[in-house]
C-alpha cells in the first residue's frame, strides 16, 4: 500500500505541478494506520480553535488519539486536491466547504456515505440539524457530510457614523445607497461602504444583492441568468456602491480580509460580509471600531430582503480511509448539541436548530446582530454561489463584470458578456 | 580496492576462499561498476524526473479533468490545439512570463553588474555591506510576497503613506492593472539581485589584473576600461549569472500568488504560466489542459536555456 502510494503521489504531483513549487506536507506516518489514532485536517478557523481546545476531552472518553493537521483555507483545498486524488488514505476526518468542493468531492467519490451513521443516534439527533444545510452536505440522496458552520451576509455599520450624520439605520437598497453618499460626501476620509472586491471572492456577497433585486446564477430551467434585467441591477448597484462611494483607490483583489481590515481600521461606515466574521469587527484587539459597531438585516431589494443562509464549512470522512468508525466517532463528538453551543457561544453560528433556540446560543451575540441572524435565517437562500462542479471556473465568470463595474465598465454589457460565458461552462459541465 | 584491479580471470589466491555466490556478486558488481555507482542518481532522476515528465505528457493526450483517477480519454493533441488558439488566458500568460523574465533579469543584471563593480575593491565595512546585501535573498519568497502586499497597499500601506506626505497622490500598485506587473517585477528584482552580485562578484575577484592594468597605462578611462576589457572578460560569467537566474525567474510562482492570489489578481494581470497551469490544476481540476500547458511551458524553457547555452559556448571560445 505503502509504495502503491508513493508513486501515486509521484504521478498527481507531477500532474499538478510540474514545474511549480514542490507540494509540502504529507509525510503521514504508516502506524498512524494503527486503528488508535484519527488523523483529522482542519482549516484556520475560529471553529478550529475551540475543538483543537477540547480534543483532550475526546480523547480521554474514548481512549482514541487523535492527529491533527491545520491547514489556511487555499492549502487545506490544494492538500485535498493531491491527496484525495492520489486516494490516500492518510486523512480520516476532512474539514471541507460543502459548497465549493462538495459536488466535486461526490463526484469524485472521495467522501464516505454517512446516510446510515446519521440516523443511528437519537441522541446526537441528525433531525435537528436546519434543512437548508443538511441539503448541502447530501449528494445524490446520500449524506455525506456534516455541516459545523453556517453563514448568512449581514449589514456590518458605524453607529458613530450614523448618528453624526442623522441617519437612521438603513433598511433598504435605496437607503443604502443615499446613506453611503452622505457619509462619503461628508468626510473625504471615511469610505460610505467596503465589501468583498476580488472577482472571485466577491461572488459570494454579491449573491446576497442578486437575490434580493429578485435574480440568481440560474434560472429554473437550469440556464444561465446571469445577464437578466435583475442581475444587470445588481451588477451595477454593487459595483457603484463601491466605485462611487468605496474607499480611494480601490483594489479590486479584496477578499475579506482586506475588506474587513478598511472597516475594521475606521476607514468606511458600511461593510455587507458573513456573520461568522463578526468577531473580527468586535474584537478590541483587532478592531480600532470595536465599541461602535452595529449589525441589521441586509437591506431588502426590489425582492426583498434575500441573504445567503449556508454551511461554509462541514465535516466528512475520506472514503478511502481504513479507519471511518473513529473517523465517524470524532465527527459525532465534534457536532455534538453540547460542542455546538460551546462552539457558537465563542462566536461560530452553527447549524443547530435546538441551539438557535435555546437562549444560551445566543447569549454571547451582541443583540442587534443576533436579530440579524434570525431574521436571515427566516428568508435565507441555500447558496451563495453557482450550484456545479468545477466552482471555482464559474465563480471567476460570474465575478467578471462585478469588477467590470467597479472600475467603470457597463454593467450592462459585462453582464451579457458573462452570460454567454457561463452558459457555454454550464453546457460542458452537462456533458 | 584489490577486487577492482585483480585481473578476471585469475581466481583469488587467498587461503579462506570467499563463498562463491559473494564471488559471483562481487565480479558482477565489477563488470556492472560505472552502472551500479550510478544507479543511485540514476533512479533518482527518473522517479523525480523522467516519470513525472512522461506521466504529464501522457495526461496532456488524454481529456482528464475533475479527478486524475477517473476515466478519461485519449484526445491526441486536441488539448494542444485548444491551449494554442486560446488568445483570453494563454498567450496574454506566455507575453507576461516573458516579459516578466526579460524586464527582471536585465534589471537584475546591470544591478547586479553595478554593485558587484563597488564591491569588488576592498573597503572598509566590506563585510557588513555584503551582509545587508545578502538580506532579501535569504527570506522566503511567500513571505517576502506578502511583507510586499502589506507595504503596497493602496489604503492602508506604507509606500502610499509616505508618498502623501511629501503631496504625492497615492498610486494603485499591486492593485493597478497596468501596475501590477511591474510591482511585482519590482519584488523579484528586489529579491534576486543579491544572487546576480554574488556570482559577478566571483567572477570579477578571479579576473587577472595584468589587462586592466596595461590598458591603465595606455591611458584607457574606466568607462572604457569596463566596456572593452572588463566586460568581454566577464561574458562568460555573465551569461552563467542569467542562466541561473533566468530559469528561476521564468518559473516564478510563489510572489505572484502570494500577492495576486489565484488568476494572477481580478483581470489575470500578473498570470504568468506557472500561475495559469496553477490555477487549471488546483481551481478548475482540468489535469488535460493543464498538462498540456506545462509542457508548452518546459518547452519553453528548454528552448531559451539551450539558446543561452550556446551563446555561453560561443562567448568562452
Amino acid at each position: 500500500m505503502k509504495r502503491r502510494s508513493i508513486v501515486k503521489y509521484a504521478a498527481v504531483a507531477a500532474a499538478l505541478s510540474l514545474g511549480l513549487t514542490a507540494c509540502g506536507g504529507g509525510s503521514g506516518s504508516s502506524d498512524a494506520k494503527a486503528a488508535g489514532t484519527v488523523r483529522v485536517t482542519l482549516a484556520n478557523h475560529v471553529w478550529t480553535e475551540g475543538i483543537k481546545a477540547a480534543i483532550p476531552e475526546f480523547e480521554k472518553s474514548t481512549g482514541l488519539k487523535v492527529e491533527l493537521t491545520q491547514l489556511g483555507e487555499d492549502q487545506l483545498s490544494d492538500q485535498y486536491n493531491v491527496k484525495l486524488n492520489a486516494g490516500s488514505d492518510e486523512i480520516d476526518v476532512m474539514m471541507y466547504r460543502p459548497l465549493q468542493e462538495g459536488k466535486a468531492f461526490a463526484k469524485n467519490g472521495y467522501l464516505a456515505d454517512l446516510t446510515n451513521k446519521v440516523s443511528q443516534d437519537a441522541t446526537w439527533d441528525w433531525k435537528d440539524y436546519q434543512e437548508g444545510p443538511v441539503k448541502a452536505t447530501s449528494a445524490d440522496g446520500k449524506v455525506v457530510g456534516v455541516p459545523i458552520i453556517t453563514e448568512r451576509e449581514v449589514l456590518y455599520y458605524r453607529k458613530d457614523l450614523l448618528k453624526a450624520a442623522g441617519l437612521e439605520v438603513p433598511k433598504t437598497m435605496e437607503e443604502l445607497e443615499a446613506a453611503a453618499k452622505s457619509i462619503a460626501a461628508a468626510s473625504p476620509d471615511t469610505a460610505g461602504f467596503v465589501a468583498r472586491t476580488g472577482k472571485s471572492a466577491a461572488v459570494t456577497q454579491f449573491s446576497s444583492f442578486l437575490y434580493s433585486f429578485g435574480g440568481d446564477f440560474t434560472d429554473a430551467s437550469g440556464k444561465s441568468a446571469v445577464g437578466s434585467d435583475a442581475a444587470k441591477k445588481a451588477y451595477a448597484y454593487y459595483g457603484g456602491l463601491i466605485k462611487n462611494y468605496g474607499p480611494k483607490n480601490v483594489s479590486t483583489d479584496m477578499s475579506w480580509p482586506e475588506a474587513m481590515a478598511i472597516f475594521t481600521q475606521g476607514k468606511a461606515a458600511f461593510y455587507t460580509e458573513a456573520d461568522s466574521l463578526y468577531k473580527n469587527a468586535t474584537d478590541p484587539a483587532k478592531s480600532k471600531v470595536a465599541d461602535t459597531v452595529g449589525f441589521a438585516a441586509l437591506p431588502a431589494g426590489p425582492a426583498g430582503s434575500k441573504p445567503y443562509n449556508i454551511p461554509s464549512w462541514g465535516l466528512a470522512v475520506n472514503q478511502a480511509s481504513s479507519n471511518q468508525d473513529n473517523a465517524w466517532k470524532f465527527i459525532q463528538w465534534a457536532t455534538s448539541k453540547e460542542r455546538t453551543l460551546a462552539a457558537q457561544e465563542a462566536g461560530v453560528p452553527g447549524p443547530r436548530a435546538s441551539v438557535w433556540a435555546d437562549p444560551a446560543g445566543t447569549s454571547t451575540y451582541p443583540k442587534d446582530l443576533a436579530e440579524a441572524i434570525a431574521a436571515s435565517a427566516k428568508a435565507g437562500v441555500g447558496h451563495d454561489r453557482p450550484e456545479v462542479v468545477t466552482v471555482g471556473k464559474a465563480r471567476e465568470i460570474v465575478g467578471g463584470p462585478i469588477v467590470s463595474t467597479i472600475t467603470g465598465a457597463d454593467a450592462s454589457a459585462a453582464a451579457d458578456t458573462a452570460n454567454d460565458a457561463f452558459q457555454k461552462f454550464l453546457d460542458s459541465e452537462k456533458k | 580496492m584489490s577486487v577492482l584491479t585483480t585481473p578476471r580471470s585469475a581466481p583469488p589466491r587467498s587461503a579462506n576462499r570467499a563463498p562463491a555466490a559473494r564471488e559471483n556478486f562481487s565480479s558482477w558488481a565489477n563488470r556492472h561498476r560505472k552502472w551500479l555507482f550510478a544507479a543511485p542518481a540514476m533512479i533518482f532522476v527518473g522517479v523525480l524526473i523522467v516519470f513525472p515528465l512522461a506521466w504529464t505528457l501522457y495526461l496532456s493526450l488524454t481529456d482528464s479533468q475533475g479527478s486524475v483517477r477517473a476515466a478519461s480519454e485519449f484526445v491526441g493533441l486536441q488539448n494542444y490545439l485548444t491551449v494554442l488558439s486560446d488568445a483570453e488566458r494563454f498567450w496574454p500568460a506566455v507575453g507576461r512570463t516573458l516579459s516578466f523574465t526579460g524586464v527582471a533579469l536585465m534589471c537584475e543584471v546591470v544591478l547586479g553588474m553595478g554593485i558587484a563593480l563597488l564591491l569588488w575593491r576592498p573597503f572598509r565595512g566590506e563585510k557588513w555591506v555584503r551582509v545587508a546585501i545578502l538580506m532579501p535573498l535569504v527570506a522566503t519568497p511567500v513571505a517576502v510576497g506578502m511583507m510586499w502586499r502589506l507595504i503596497f497597499d493602496p489604503n492602508i500601506g506604507f509606500v502610499n503613506q509616505l508618498l502623501a506626505l511629501v503631496g504625492i497622490p497615492a498610486q494603485p500598485w499591486l492593485s493597478g492593472q497596468d501596475t501590477a506587473l511591474g510591482t511585482t517585477i519590482f519584488m523579484d528584482v528586489w529579491q534576486w539581485t543579491p544572487m546576480v552580485v554574488l556570482i559577478l562578484l566571483a567572477g570579477l575577484t578571479s579576473l587577472s589584473e595584468e589587462p586592466d592594468e596595461a590598458a591603465r597605462m595606455d591611458g584607457a578611462n574606466a568607462v572604457q576600461r569596463f566596456f572593452f576589457i572588463t566586460l568581454p572578460l566577464m561574458m562568460p560569467t555573465v551569461i552563467v549569472a542569467i542562466l541561473l537566474r533566468g530559469i528561476d525567474a521564468l518559473k516564478t510562482f510563489d510572489i505572484l500568488y502570494a500577492t495576486k492570489g489565484k488568476g494572477g489578481g481580478s483581470f489575470h494581470e500578473v498570470e504568468t504560466l506557472n500561475v495559469y497551469a496553477y490555477g487549471l490544476s488546483f481551481d478548475y481540476n482540468q489535469y488535460g489542459l493543464s498538462s498540456a500547458v506545462l509542457i508548452l511551458f518546459f518547452m519553453i524553457i528548454i528552448g531559451s536555456m539551450w539558446l543561452l547555452t550556446m551563446r555561453k559556448k560561443a562567448v568562452s571560445k
